[in-house]
């Protein structure tokens, strides 16, 4: 008796595991036979549809209206909030032609992307909202000092009504 | 061992063998020193440090906001819980009332997190089995709550969502859409999981009996999270200290008694599901609220000790932040759960073979940049 | 002339016009040389077209298991791909570990491919197309196949790595088992045939295809067949010897380039082969589809022509196996051992047994 109930132990055990085996080959086979299910996308080909989120972190750029003026003050406070030094703000004087006063005004806005982890620290951390993230991702330079940009426009000016 | 070692009247060598740093299933740069005899594994030496970037002395110089972005880099795949466990112990310093939005938003958000993490361990662990579809349809499904983080933080792996105090900004208008959608989808695609490694005969043959740990050897060496449930030991700090949301939502703690591979594999199997039940409760009551309370630009922490413990997709992680009353802490001492998991590694694997450390490596779930960092 | 006699359907007219017109205008004895050497290079062709489009026919089939598009971008549907990964092992740096045996080491590469090579001059690819018909084609393939073990320890022996070493000792005891259930599940139609021959064994299907006509017995045997060839080509999940989660890449971990390629060639001729022989004997090789004396049925099936049936077969068995691959976790190095001696060459043993009752009263059809 216990002969025959260990060859059927063994003979279940053998059914038991081809049945498992089979179960798996289902999803496999499955999914060979379904190629619309297929997830990968094909990247340079589908660049023109393409579109990242709205809130995605690609670099930090500095916004110009089409007057060619930014909102940005050179308060240095992306400068402070940034964990890394990504951002370097130098200021320069600049003698407004109106008043005759002396203002700071930025020279260059430089930015690291070398460096940056696009931990978004910065973008909050403007109090004039000069500043956002773009949804550019293709960063690869064949140079690294391509890296560091300079993200005033030449000639770029402060609008009117930020400081106050 | 000298039994073994004479078998047959012929006398074998143990031999070293360098597994790591560079190793495709040490999932990064771990080096493991295993003494070996033949296959059999007689000691497993783990030797770390090749990727420790100082994130705890860097903390000393940041301010608490800065702070949270770091710890990103160490649990990659439970970042969000990271950065929670951060802001927890700045928020519990200063004493300061989080809205209820932030605590669901929170939860939610830490719960999706845990799913994406254990979807690409499902897939890792199908991967070191030598089961390399596994792997893909794995990220196939984490992809969708990859998007969902995108398209509400605005990063995919590092994502820096919270801040002292709240959130960075709040949820996409889409999110709860996304989720719910995600939730539908997912529970079509994890009978998938279990028919395709959960029910095989041969991952079965690989994992069940294979690195048994006992409850008390877990305790002791602090191995915690889905690692040390698969031995009994309940240490779920959602349970044991609720934060956030925990508290007002309705789950089961997983917990398996055999202490092996298996029991390990299924933890994380039913957690996945206790996961999304959590989701499924909190994704449509989502209090009206600030997502945000208010702090000062500056933050400075009260001189004192501050610690708060969260449980991360792999465990206990513990941040300890001693504070001198100024803007930077004087010290930030993280307890990751990597590094107690690993230390158990040398009790699972004796008397195994290496196709079995491969298998006890993936159930631990080590991310080595948790364990140096 | 040559040309004249030449028909898809039996190409042993074909052949023997090509060697009558090389003895007749050299001398025998070089005629016969020239025709080795011209069979030599079409199997060396073979080998070298088979490896490039298995190669590509593997990958585009796991990718789709594993909802991938594979292959997409050298040539349409990524086509080109293989000949580029070729000319770039080509033109990738030969390297040998320091302290290693130069000589075994390179030797390996070479032994490696020869028992692959060896074996396919005895398969018969259609009516006529066969290298060597000798009248133990069947002994031959499996004595010859083994041969291919000596490689795999030379290279993991002579790699100093200790990786190489673990996967080279693995493959020995693993091919040296699973050659048995191998063997045990071949004799199995061999009662049946009568013959070692491997022509014979397609004639004695004429009338229908082993696995249809041999009973439960047959049908065993080819599980038993399939499982045990994946394991003696080391194709997962019987992966051992490279098992690149846990031992790198096993034997071939220290090779590259030419000589690399050198191992995944053998490694994909092995697969054909094994499939190939697979199809021979148990589904009638080139033998198209014939049901008893259908006359009009197996007319109809004669149509198409015998080469197309044999890679058809072997394209279906070739399916099968990489379905088990791209599905399966590997074993572990105990458990494969297991499999084999306590289930495996227990049932095929058992298997024989039956079959030779059947055979003895004439159950099979």
């Amino acid at each position: 008796m216990r002969i025959i109930k260990n060859i059927g132990q063994y003979f279940g055990e053998i059914f038991h595991a081809i049945k498992s085996l089979l179960t798996g080959m289902k999803i496999t086979g499955y999914y060979f036979f379904h190629p619309k299910e297929i997830v990968t996308q094909q990247y340079p080909e589908n660049r023109d549809t393409l579109k990242m989120f709205d809130r995605f972190r690609g670099e930090v750029v500095l916004i110009h209206d089409s007057n060619n003026e930014h909102r940005c003050t050179g308060c240095s406070a992306c400068e402070l909030a940034c964990p890394n030094g990504t951002i370097e703000i130098i200021n320069k004087k600049e003698i407004d032609p109106e008043t005759g006063k002396s203002t700071k005004a930025i020279d260059q806005f430089v930015y690291h992307l070398s460096m940056c982890t696009f931990c978004n620290l910065c973008i909050i951390a403007c109090p004039t909202d000069a500043i956002k993230m773009a949804q550019t991702f293709e960063h690869s330079v064949f140079d690294r000092s391509k890296l560091t940009k300079v993200l005033n426009n030449p000639g770029s000016k402060l609008m009117p009504g930020i400081r106050e | 061992m000298s039994t073994e070692q004479t078998v047959l009247g012929n006398e074998t060598q143990e031999y070293f063998i360098n597994m790591g740093p560079q190793h495709p299933s040490t999932h990064g740069v771990l080096r493991l020193l295993l003494t070996l005899d033949g296959e059999i594994i007689r000691k497993v030496e783990p030797h770390m440090g090749y990727i420790h970037r100082s994130i705890e002395k860097m903390c000393e110089k940041d301010s608490y906001q800065q702070i949270v972005h770091l710890t990103d880099r160490m649990d990659y795949l439970s970042c969000h819980i990271n950065n929670e466990a951060v802001c927890l112990t700045v928020e519990m310093g200063l004493q300061l009332e989080i809205p209820e939005r932030v605590k669901v938003i929170r939860t939610i958000i830490s719960e999706l997190t845990r799913l994406a993490s254990h979807q690409l361990w499902w897939g890792v662990m199908g991967m070191d089995l030598g089961a390399i579809t596994g792997f893909l349809y794995g990220f196939r499904d984490r992809e969708l709550i990859t998007d969902i983080f995108e398209e509400t933080c605005g990063a995919r792996l590092t994502m820096n969502y919270n801040v002292p105090g709240g959130l960075m900004f709040d949820i996409h208008p889409n999110f709860q859409k996304r989720t719910k959608e995600f939730l539908a989808y997912f529970k079509k695609k994890l009978p998938e999981y279990e028919e395709l490694l959960t029910g095989n005969v041969i991952f079965e043959e690989r994992t069940k009996g294979i690195g048994y740990i006992s409850k008390e050897d877990v305790i002791s060496y602090g191995v915690t999270g889905p690692s040390g449930r698969g031995s009994g030991f309940a240490c779920d700090i959602r349970k044991l200290h609720p934060y956030s949301a925990y508290d007002r939502v309705e789950f089961k703690e997983i917990l398996y008694n055999e202490g092996d591979s298996y029991a390990r594999y299924m933890v994380r199997m039913d957690e996945m599901k206790e996961s999304m039940h959590i989701i499924d409760q909190l994704i449509d009551n989502i209090p009206e609220g600030d997502y945000k309370a208010k702090t000062k630009a500056v933050i400075k922490l009260p001189a004192g000790e501050y610690y708060q413990r969260v449980e991360t997709a792999r465990g206990e992680l513990g941040v300890y932040i001693i504070s001198d009353n100024k803007k930077s802490p004087y010290r930030v001492k993280f307890r990751s759960p990597g590094f107690s998991n690993l230390s158990a590694l040398d009790t699972m694997a004796k008397g195994c073979k290496i196709a079995d450390l491969v298998a006890m490596m993936s159930t631990l779930d080590l991310v080595i940049p948790d364990i140096d960092r | 002339m040559i040309l004249l006699n030449f028909s898809i359907y039996d190409f042993s007219d074909f052949i023997n016009s090509i060697d009558t017109w090389l003895v007749e205008t050299f001398s025998p004895t070089i005629g016969h040389l020239i025709g080795l050497v011209l069979v030599g290079t079409c199997f060396l062709l073979f080998t070298a077209l088979l490896g490039l489009s298995l190669v590509y026919i593997e990958r585009k089939v796991c990718a789709f298991f594993q909802q991938r598009l594979g292959p997409m971008r050298v040539g349409p549907f990524g086509t080109a791909q293989t000949i580029a990964d070729i000319i770039k092992l080509i033109f990738k740096e030969s390297l040998i570990t320091k302290q290693s045996d130069k000589f075994l080491f390179n030797l390996a590469a070479f032994v490696i491919m020869m028992a692959p090579f060896i074996v396919l001059s005895a398969i018969p690819f259609a009516k006529g197309l066969q290298a060597l018909d000798m009248d133990i084609g069947l002994f031959f393939i499996i004595s010859v196949s083994s041969i291919g073990v000596t490689g795999i320890l030379l290279a993991g022996w002579s790699s100093n790595n200790k990786y190489s070493l673990i996967g080279a000792m693995r493959s020995g005891a693993q091919i040296v088992s699973y050659e048995l259930s191998v063997a045990i599940s071949l004799m199995t139609i061999v009662i049946l045939t009568g013959s070692l021959q491997l022509s014979e064994i397609i004639a004695s299907q004429s009338n229908g295809w082993w696995i249809f006509k041999g009973n439960i017995p047959a049908i065993i045997a080819f599980v038993i067949y399939i499982i045990a060839s994946t394991a003696e080509t080391n194709r997962g999940p019987f992966d051992m010897a490279e098992a690149e989660s846990e031992i790198t890449a096993g034997f071939h971990t220290e090779y590259s380039g030419i000589k690399f390629a050198y191992f995944f060639l053998a490694e994909y001729v092995n697969f054909f082969i094994i499939s190939a022989v697979g199809a021979t004997v148990f589904f009638g090789g080139w033998m198209p589809l014939h049901i008893g004396d259908a006359t009009f049925f197996n007319n109809a099936m004669d149509f198409i022509p015998p080469i197309i049936w044999f890679f058809g077969k072997v394209a279906v068995i070739m399916y099968f196996l990489m379905w088990f691959k791209w599905t399966f976790p590997r074993l572990r190095i105990d458990q494969l051992l297991t499999l084999e001696w306590k289930y495996l060459l227990p049932i095929s043993i058992v298997n024989l047994l039956l079959m030779s009752i059947v055979a003895l009263k004439g159950w099979h059809w």
